[in-house]
C-alpha cells in the first residue's frame, strides 16, 4: 500500500514536469520565432536601419532594399478586404441568429464555416484563372464607370482593367475573411442575455432595432475583436495574395486597379530564389514586420474578446 | 410618413441586406466549390496516382507530390501531437491560475492565427540556412509547429468540459492525479480530442506558404528526407502559376484531390464533435 502511494507520487512530479515542460516549449517557441527572425534579419536592419520601412526602392542587383512598397500592399490588401468584410459578417451573423428558422442555422453556419476550411492556394488558382478574367472583363470597366468618375476616390478605381491587382488581392482576401468574423460576431451576439433583447421587443422594437440598439452595443467590444481577428488573418495570408496581386514592387500611382506586391507574396516569391546575405536579410526582416504587425493586431483582439467574456462571466 | 411606417421600412430594409449578405456568402461557396468539381474532376484519371509529376509540356500524373505530401503530413501529426496533448493538459488540469499557464494560453492563441509564412521562415533560419539546403524533414517541422496550437487549444478546451465530479470520484477512490488525468479526465474527452486533431490535419493537408522555403518540392521520386520533398500544394502552386496546359489540368486536378480531403475531415470533425455533444 505505501508503495504504492510512492509510486503514484513519483509519477505525479514525472507527469507534472512533463506536461510543464511541454506547455513552456509553446511559450519558448513565439520567443524563439522572433529572436531567429531578428538574428536572421540584423544585416539588413544595420544596413538600413529606420531608413527600411520608409524606402520604396527594392533593386536586388544593387543591393538596396525598401518595405514601402510590400507594406503598402500588405495593408490596402487588407483594409479592402475588411471594408468589404465587415459588413457582409454582420449581416450574415444577424441573418443566422435572429432571421433564420432554427432547423436552417446549423447547416448554414457550417456552410460559411467551410468558407474557412478551403485551402487558400484553391482561393489563389480559382482567383487567377476564374474570378480575375471574369472581374477584369466585366467588373473592373463598369467599377471605373461608376465609382471611377467620383470626385476624391476617383482615382483610386482608374486604369487598365487586368483583372489581377490590389483591388482583386482584397475582395478575395475579404472572401477569406468572412467566416472569420462572422462567427466571432455570431458567439458574441449569442451572449446577449435573453431578458435584455425581450425588453426591447417588448417596448415595441422591430428586429433591427434589438440588434442595432441592445445587441450591438452589448457586444462591441467583442465585434471589434472578431473584426481585429478577421485583419490578423488577412494580413499573413499568403498564397491567395500571391496568386492574384500580380507582383509588382513597383508604386508608380495610387490606383487599386494596378498590379503590386505585399510582404506575403514578396516572400512566397524571392525567398527561395534569393542570394544570401544583404537580400535574404532584407526578406526576413520584411517577414518580421509582418509578424510584429500581426502580433500586435491579434493581440489586441485577444484581450477584447476576453474583456467581454470577463464583463458577461458569470451567467454561463 | 409617420414614424412607425419609417421604422417598419428601415427594418425591412435591414433584414433584406441582412439576408443578401447571407446569400452572398454562400454564392462564393458555391462558385469555388463548383469550378473545383467542374475542372478538377475533367483533369481526374488513373495515371495521376501511378505517374510522377512530368516536365513541361507532357503528361503525367502526381504520384511523387501526392506521397510526399502524405509522409510529410503523417510524420508531423505524429510529432506534434503527443506534445500539444500534454502541453493542453498542463493547461486545463495544472495550470489554470499560474502565470506559466495564463501566458501560454495567450501566446497559443496568438500562434494559432499568426501568419504560416512566417513558420516558414523560422524553420528555414533555424534550420535550413543551418544545414544548408532545402529538406522534406524540415517540411515537417513547419507543418508540425502549425499543428501544435490547434490541438493544444482544442485539448485544453475539451478538458474544460469534464465534470469535475469525475475527477473527484477517481481522486476519491485515491488515484494519482495523473492516473485520473490519463485514464478518466483524457478518456472522457478523447472525442474532443479527436476533433482538434482533425481540424489540425485538415489545416495543414493545405498549407502552401510554410512549405516553400522548407521542404520546396522536387520533381521525381524521392523518399529521402534530407532532400527536397515533392508535395501536393508546392506542386500546385507552381503549375497554376505556369503557362503550360499540361501543368495548369494536373493542377486543377491536384486542387481537387485537396479541397474534397480537406472539407472531408472539416465535415468528419463535426461529426465526431457532435458525437461527443450528445453523450454530455
Amino acid at each position: 500500500m505505501k508503495e504504492e502511494t510512492t509510486k503514484g507520487k513519483l509519477g505525479d512530479l514525472l507527469f507534472f514536469n512533463l506536461t510543464r515542460a511541454f506547455a513552456a516549449l509553446t511559450l519558448a517557441l513565439l520567443v524563439g520565432i522572433v529572436i531567429s527572425l531578428i538574428w536572421s534579419a540584423l544585416p539588413s536592419i544595420t544596413t538600413f536601419g529606420f531608413g527600411f520601412l520608409t524606402s520604396s526602392e527594392w533593386n536586388p542587383p544593387a543591393e538596396r532594399f525598401g518595405a514601402l512598397v510590400p507594406m503598402y500592399g500588405t495593408i490596402v490588401t487588407s483594409l479592402i478586404a475588411l471594408v468589404i468584410a465587415l459588413p457582409i459578417s454582420f449581416g450574415i451573423a444577424l441573418f443566422l441568429t435572429e432571421l433564420s428558422p432554427t432547423w436552417l442555422r446549423r447547416p448554414l453556419g457550417i456552410a460559411i464555416e467551410l468558407l474557412a476550411g478551403i485551402p487558400s492556394i484553391v482561393y489563389g488558382i480559382w482567383g487567377l484563372l476564374v474570378f480575375a478574367p471574369i472581374f477584369g472583363q466585366y467588373v473592373q470597366p463598369w467599377i471605373a464607370k461608376t465609382l471611377g468618375q467620383l470626385p476624391l476616390i476617383g482615382p483610386f478605381f482608374n486604369g487598365p482593367a487586368l483583372g489581377i491587382g490590389i483591388l482583386a488581392a482584397g475582395i478575395i482576401l475579404a472572401i477569406m475573411i468572412i467566416p472569420f468574423i462572422t462567427s466571432v460576431m455570431r458567439d458574441v451576439f449569442e451572449l446577449t442575455p435573453p431578458m435584455l433583447k425581450e425588453s426591447c421587443y417588448g417596448l415595441g422594437g422591430t428586429t433591427w432595432e434589438v440588434v442595432w440598439k441592445v445587441v450591438l452595443p452589448y457586444t462591441r467590444v467583442g465585434v471589434i475583436g472578431g473584426v481585429m481577428l478577421g485583419l490578423g488573418r488577412a494580413l499573413g495570408e499568403t498564397m491567395a495574395v500571391t496568386f492574384v496581386i500580380g507582383n509588382a514592387s513597383l508604386l508608380s500611382n495610387f490606383s487599386l486597379f494596378m498590379p503590386g506586391n505585399s510582404i506575403t507574396s514578396a516572400l512566397a516569391n524571392e525567398f527561395s530564389e534569393a542570394t544570401p546575405g544583404l537580400y535574404t536579410a532584407a526578406l526576413v526582416e520584411l517577414g518580421l514586420i509582418l509578424f510584429v504587425i500581426t502580433f500586435i493586431v491579434l493581440s489586441l483582439s485577444k484581450l477584447l474578446l476576453l474583456s467581454l467574456e470577463k464583463n458577461s462571466g458569470g451567467g454561463h | 410618413m409617420n414614424l412607425r411606417t419609417q421604422r417598419k421600412i428601415i427594418n425591412a430594409i435591414a433584414l433584406v441586406l441582412s439576408m443578401s449578405a447571407m446569400a452572398f456568402g454562400l454564392f462564393w461557396l458555391v462558385w469555388i466549390l463548383w469550378m473545383v468539381i467542374d475542372l478538377g474532376v475533367g483533369a481526374l484519371s488513373f495515371t495521376l496516382f501511378t505517374e510522377n509529376t512530368p516536365p513541361p509540356g507532357s503528361a503525367g500524373g502526381l504520384k511523387n507530390a501526392i506521397v510526399g505530401s502524405g509522409i510529410m503530413v503523417g510524420l508531423a501529426m505524429l510529432l506534434a501531437t503527443p506534445v500539444a496533448i500534454l502541453a493542453g493538459i498542463y493547461l486545463a488540469e495544472y495550470g489554470k491560475r499560474t502565470v506559466l499557464g495564463q501566458v501560454t494560453r495567450f501566446v497559443n492563441d496568438i500562434l494559432l492565427s499568426a501568419p504560416s509564412i512566417v513558420i516558414g521562415l523560422f524553420v528555414y533560419a533555424i534550420y535550413v540556412a543551418n544545414v544548408g539546403k532545402f529538406s522534406g524533414m524540415s517540411g515537417i517541422v513547419a507543418l508540425a509547429l502549425l499543428v501544435l496550437p490547434v490541438v493544444v487549444r482544442t485539448t485544453e478546451d475539451m478538458l474544460a468540459l469534464v465534470p469535475n465530479a469525475l475527477r473527484e470520484a477517481a481522486f476519491a477512490l485515491g488515484a494519482p492525479k495523473w492516473k485520473v488525468i490519463l485514464l478518466i479526465t483524457l478518456r472522457s474527452a478523447k472525442t474532443g480530442v479527436i476533433t482538434g486533431i482533425l481540424l489540425a490535419l485538415a489545416r495543414i493537408s493545405g498549407e502552401t506558404a510554410p512549405l516553400l522555403f522548407t521542404a520546396l518540392s522536387n520533381q521525381f521520386w524521392s523518399l529521402d528526407l534530407s532532400e527536397p520533398m515533392a508535395n501536393l500544394p508546392v506542386t500546385i502552386y507552381k503549375f497554376a502559376m505556369s503557362p503550360f496546359a499540361d501543368w495548369q489540368q494536373l493542377a486543377w486536378a491536384g486542387v481537387f484531390i485537396i479541397t474534397m480531403g480537406v472539407l472531408l475531415l472539416n465535415i468528419l470533425a463535426r461529426v465526431v464533435f457532435r458525437q461527443t455533444k450528445a453523450q454530455h
